[in-house]
């Protein structure tokens, strides 16, 4: 690891005043992406700001149907959170399934969506929850956020400070893992509002997160996996790695959006 | 250059090191602590997990400055009194290890995983729990056994303590 200057901010405008100050900052909360990289020299940051003792970027909040989670809060505290299991068991799901429990003590939302790594399982549930991004300086809707891969609509010096959405009537995620990795090969969160149904897709995109809407189009007709019998999805746009073929990932999508709407109907 | 300071079994510590250096090596080069294990470089082995405030982490993935104002449990803060922690003489008893090198991070993630089970785990649970420990000798079998039969004994005695 390159050398690096620590900062532990207390406040959100702190971190916002020390990032600006610094020649390379970078934002550090969990360090499960940042730290990892830095250790291989990907990231060389002259400076680090630790988001992880700001108070105002923990807890999750749910009046009725609206959710709040802070941007620090970990996918352990999202996956264990009883009450916003209630409302929306299916992110609680995702959360419980993101690497390993060690990972989940530390790693946060708010830099899972920062870093939305093509594979990460945020970006799906968001996409498709039709989440709004709050951060210092405005709220971006998902739609307008997830902009391609490890790219959002943050500008410079943006901090994420939480993520709201208001709870749909049923949802369900459904993830192939990568056997080593435990990211996902392809994941499907699917959610239902009334008749509009939202289906996005994580780890096949050749540009990251999508939104797949053949498959919305037929769970809009009847919300069932046997609506999905025959329906097909373009590999055209879809990744190629050592660990599937695009026709694989295709594939793939079609049976985690059935599973992902099973696990909904419950 | 961070000044860091924490507890560390229990015993308040102190140092200055360099912004850069993780957590383990805080713990292994600085105090002299080397039951903490590195095993690999892409933060997926598990040899390195640590209690930071009562949680599993893995202590090659954290700054020791991030760590700085908590409080840290090694493998070597579990027996007490000269007596094996429960999870440690399951493991001696039921052969859950060989060379040894992950069992420091095993025990640590078992330890961990039986405080946020206070009911007490099965098989299946316990498995898809060490998903962030990676063993090359063993097959987990007997690991799995171990933890199995700590968990047991643990929350026997949380039962007859109520
Ligand atoms: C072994 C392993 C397995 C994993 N498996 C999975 C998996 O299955 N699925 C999955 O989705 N992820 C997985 N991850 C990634 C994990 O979820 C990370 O926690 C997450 O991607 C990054 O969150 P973090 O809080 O650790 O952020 P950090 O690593 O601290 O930061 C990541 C990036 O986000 C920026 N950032 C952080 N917070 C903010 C903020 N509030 N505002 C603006 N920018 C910010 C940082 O500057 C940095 O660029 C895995 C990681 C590891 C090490
Ligand atoms: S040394 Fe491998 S995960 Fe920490
Ligand atoms: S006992 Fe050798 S790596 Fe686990």
């Amino acid at each position: 690891m390159y050398q690096t200057n620590y900062h532990r901010a207390s406040s959100v405008d702190d971190a916002v005043k020390l990032l600006k100050s610094s020649d390379d900052g970078k934002l550090l909360a969990g360090g499960m992406t940042l730290i990892a990289a830095m250790k291989t020299r990907l990231a060389a940051p002259s400076d680090l700001i630790d988001l992880r003792h700001v108070g105002e970027l923990k807890g999750i909040s749910v009046a009725g149907k609206e959710v709040t989670i802070a941007a620090g809060t970990t996918h352990a505290e999202v996956a264990a959170h009883g009450e916003l299991a209630r409302a929306c068991h299916a992110i609680c799901h995702l959360a419980s399934h993101i690497g390993d429990p060690h990972v989940r003590h530390m790693g946060t939302i708010g830099g899972s969506i920062a870093n939305n790594d093509p594979a990460a399982d945020y970006p799906a549930g968001l996409l498709a929850l039709g989440a709004t991004i709050v951060t210092n300086s405005r709220e971006i809707a998902a739609d307008d956020y997830f902009t391609g891969m490890f790219e959002t609509a943050l500008e410079e010096g943006e901090v994420v400070t939480a993520v709201k959405f208001t709870a749909p009537d049923q949802c369900g995620y459904a993830k192939f893992p990568n056997p080593a990795s435990r990211y996902a090969l392809t994941g499907v969160f699917v959610a239902r509002r009334g008749g509009e149904v939202r289906v996005a897709v994580t780890g096949a995109g050749d540009d990251g997160v999508f939104r797949a809407t053949a498959i919305e189009e037929a769970l809009a007709g009847s919300f069932d996996p046997s609506a999905l019998e025959g329906v097909s999805v373009s590999a055209d746009d879809l990744m190629s790695d050592i660990h599937a073929s695009a026709d694989y990932r295709a594939n793939l999508v079609v049976v985690m959006a059935k599973r992902a709407v099973a696990a909904a109907k419950g | 250059m961070s000044k860091v300071e924490m507890m560390v079994n229990g015993r308040k510590v102190a140092g200055e090191v360099e912004d850069r250096t993780l957590l383990v090596h805080f713990l292994r080069e600085n105090l002299g602590m080397t039951g903490t294990h590195v095993g690999c470089d892409t933060s997926q082995c598990g040899a390195c997990v640590v209690h930071l405030d009562g949680k599993a982490v893995k202590s090659c993935s954290m700054l020791a400055a991030q760590a700085s104002g908590s409080d840290v449990i090694t493998i070597e803060g579990l027996a007490a009194g000269g007596e094996l922690h429960p999870v440690q003489a399951a493991f001696k008893e039921h052969h859950g290890l060989q060379c040894g090198f992950c069992t420091p991070g095993m025990i640590m993630a078992a330890v961990d995983m039986i405080n946020r089970h206070p009911g007490g785990l099965d098989e299946k649970t316990v498995r898809a729990e060490l998903e962030g420990n990676i063993c090359r000798c063993t097959g987990y079998h007997n690991i799995v056994k171990a933890i199995l039969a700590a968990s047991g004994q643990m929350s026997a005695g949380a039962a007859r303590a109520a």
